[in-house]
């Protein structure tokens, strides 16, 4: 039962391009939300149950997009091990920027992550021997599982869904276990987390980097389905937007981290038919949503049917 | 019920029948540009071409009696956007042909998409890397940063200076110059005394320039495009430095003389010949087609620039290809576009081969010095 949604996500995902096989937004923009879901998802570890903001978090999505890049064009890695070794990279460099970033509280840490991301984004641009430099680095083989090449938009809807899938199980039974119950913990009072007996720092840490791992998990996934990386991908820009899709679908729930994510995604595609006036509604429509459902997407609407079930309830 | 589905199927039939009966059915170009974002001086002007282009060739009866439709995303330079844009195009609506991709990054990214799907595309980004090796499916009008930096080495030669200081930007524009610069650079007989780079955010390049004047160099190429080469000319002058200045055509618009001011002047640059139409001699071949484009851009939108030119180019490559190819049939049209030969465009004469999918030579740039505020072509 804890996991009946996630039961009925995943017959929605699988579902989808049985009925849509061909249609481009489901399979294409499809693919692309997936893998904005496992970032989503991520970062609403540390934001919405740590309670600890990452304007950085594109960086980590470019060390495991870069890693897996660099690592099968330069020097032929075979790409499962190239993604292991993206997810190592990152996983190490969160670990180490953990403890000194995560003393941080509130604006000091929203600046120090800020500027975590800009550097790795200047590095991207002025590493040109490595990195193709702001141009890209293309050429990238598809990634290979076990023999199984992955190629064209509808094997990779179904190797995304997959990822993700296993991304938002992770995260629904992170935040159920002794783990998750510590974050929140640590959101609500660190003083009083201290005094349950939680090691706040390491709660911290262990999250930072759970969250890393996850943004390269998808960076990894990325370059391999788009077969080629630029620095533009994981620019500041990336990790506002990320944040964004965390606080719109809605903070402390993975499924609104996900809402949020496939929202800001489709939204982008749905808009172009405003053209000039893209920017301008789309900026009109995120307010919208501030001011009518503070809680986000997915928590303000699931609470306001919760409610409007209730009422249901009594009258009849 | 029977009639019932008599009538059904007589009128599915009606309906799939009348569809190819109407042949008019237009024939659809796709384009993702960026107009949005940094690049947006790039991108804006190639949009306002192709809807114009689009909208000249359709009141003049379209090709071979189609219409043309032209579909259009916005990319805001971001190369993710742009391989999602390019897929739609492809997939959702269906185009018969892709002339777009205005940064290097959006077309190398949508490239491995364009080969799969077999879809011709002409692009209208800069970097020699876009067409070598040879794509079979990919083209592009712009001159590349290589001939640029070939134009510039030339002239130096010819003025017989070798010592050289290079000053380049962070962009994708500005590295793959450097590159092409500091590749050429032997053959040419020419040693780089001094290679610095700068942000192309910055406000002040006065530090690199003053490691440039101790380098002992004979002129300073600066490779990049926006404000940022109009800062450096005017910290060369600040600083007092006499050495000849040499730009990349990346600066080849009134913009930057405006922004550089007094401290443009002299400065030497290669140049589509766009920007020096009047100047021609009557008897080039060139000078009809760039006037009638110059003009007709500058009536309705304003002052005109080389990047729209070359979306120019590649519709009128395009519109050339589909009527020499009687339709849209897709493996026929990247035929005929390899085929082009002796087109006459605003950056040049087009010859392609199966080995050349630009087609332009080095005559193709005029290489300009900034005088009195305008250009002059030196030769």
């Amino acid at each position: 039962m804890r996991l009946a949604g996630f039961y009925l996500f995943a017959a929605l995902v699988a579902l989808l391009p049985v009925l849509f096989p061909t249609n481009y937004f489901v399979i294409v923009v499809g693919a692309s939300a997936g893998l904005h879901v496992i970032l989503a998802v991520g970062l609403n570890l540390l934001m919405g149950y740590a309670g600890q903001i990452s304007l950085g978090h594109a960086a980590f999505f470019g060390m495991g997009a870069y890693a897996s890049a660099i690592l099968t064009t330069r020097f032929g890695w075979p790409s499962l091990l190239a993604l292991a070794a993206g997810l190592l990279v990152a996983g190490v460099i969160a670990w180490l920027l953990a403890r000194p970033i995560l003393r941080l509280r509130g604006h000091y840490l929203a600046m120090a992550t800020l500027g975590f991301g800009i550097i790795i984004h200047v590095i991207l641009v002025q590493a040109t021997q490595w990195t193709g430099g702001p141009d890209g680095l293309a050429g990238i083989p598809p990634l290979n599982l076990l023999g199984w090449s992955v190629e064209g938009d509808f094997q990779w809807y179904g190797v995304i869904m997959a990822a993700m899938l296993l991304a938002v199980w992770l995260s629904l039974n992170l935040v159920d276990s002794q783990f998750g119950r510590a974050l929140r913990a640590v959101h609500g009072s660190e003083f009083a987390a201290q005094m349950m007996g939680i090691d706040i720092v390491r709660a911290k840490t262990q999250v930072f980097v759970v969250s890393a791992l996850f943004a390269a998990f998808a960076g990894g996934l990325f370059a391999h389905q788009q077969a080629f990386v630029s620095p533009d991908s994981f620019n500041l820009i990336v990790s506002v937007e990320l944040v964004t899709m965390v606080v719109l679908g809605g903070m402390a729930s993975t499924f609104g981290a996900a809402c949020g994510a496939i929202a800001l995604t489709l939204l982008h595609q749905g808009l172009v038919v405003f053209e000039d006036y893209e920017m301008l509604v789309h900026g009109i429509l995120l307010m919208a949503v501030m001011i009518f459902l503070p809680q986000g997407l997915f928590v303000g609407l699931s609470q306001g049917a919760r409610r409007l079930w209730a009422t249901v309830r009594q009258e009849f | 019920m029977k009639n019932l589905w008599k009538i059904t199927l007589a009128t599915m039939l009606l309906c799939a029948s009348v569809n190819p009966a109407g042949a008019a059915e237009p024939i659809k170009i796709g384009s993702f540009l960026t107009v949005t974002g940094p690049a947006s001086f790039l991108g804006d002007p190639e949009l306002k071409t192709l809807q114009m282009v689009v909208e000249d060739i359709n009141a003049k009866g379209g090709v071979k009696g189609r219409k043309l439709e032209l579909v259009h995303y916005d990319t805001g330079g971001n190369a993710k956007d742009a391989v999602n844009f390019a897929k739609r195009l492809i997939k959702n609506d269906n185009v018969d042909l892709i002339i777009g991709g205005t940064t290097t990054g959006d077309t190398l990214a949508v490239i491995p998409d364009v080969e799969k799907e077999g879809v011709p595309f002409i692009s209208l980004a800069g970097a020699v890397e876009i067409i070598e090796p040879v794509k079979k499916w990919v083209f592009k009008t712009p001159h590349t940063d290589r001939m640029a930096a070939a134009k510039i080495y030339g002239d130096l030669r010819k003025r017989g200076l070798t010592q050289v200081a290079l000053i380049t930007g962070d962009g994708g524009f500005d590295k793959s110059g450097r590159e092409q610069l500091l590749k050429l650079a032997p053959q040419y007989g020419i040693t780089i005394v001094a290679d610095e780079s700068y942000g192309n955010k910055d406000t002040d390049m006065t530090a690199q320039l003053t490691k440039i004047r101790a380098a002992g160099a004979q002129a300073i190429i600066n490779f990049g495009l926006g404000q940022a080469p109009a800062i450096v000319t005017k910290n060369i002058k600040q600083l007092g430095i006499a050495l000849p200045l040499y730009q990349s055509h990346g600066v080849a618009s009134k913009t930057f003389i405006d922004l550089a001011g007094d401290a443009a002047e002299g400065a030497r640059l290669p140049a589509a010949a766009l920007v020096v139409a009047e100047q021609l001699p009557d008897a080039d071949p060139q000078k009809p087609v760039l006037l009638a484009y110059k003009n007709k851009y500058e009536a309705k939108y304003g002052p005109v620039s080389t990047f729209g030119g070359h979306a120019y180019d590649g519709l009128m490559i395009a519109v050339a290809a589909l009527q020499r190819a009687g339709g849209a049939d897709k493996a026929k049209v990247r035929d005929e576009i390899e085929k082009t030969q002796g087109f006459i465009g605003t950056a040049g004469v087009f010859n392609m081969t199966p080995q050349d999918h630009m087609g332009l030579n080095l005559d193709a740039f005029k290489l300009v010095e900034i005088r009195n505020g305008s250009w002059k072509i030196v030769e």
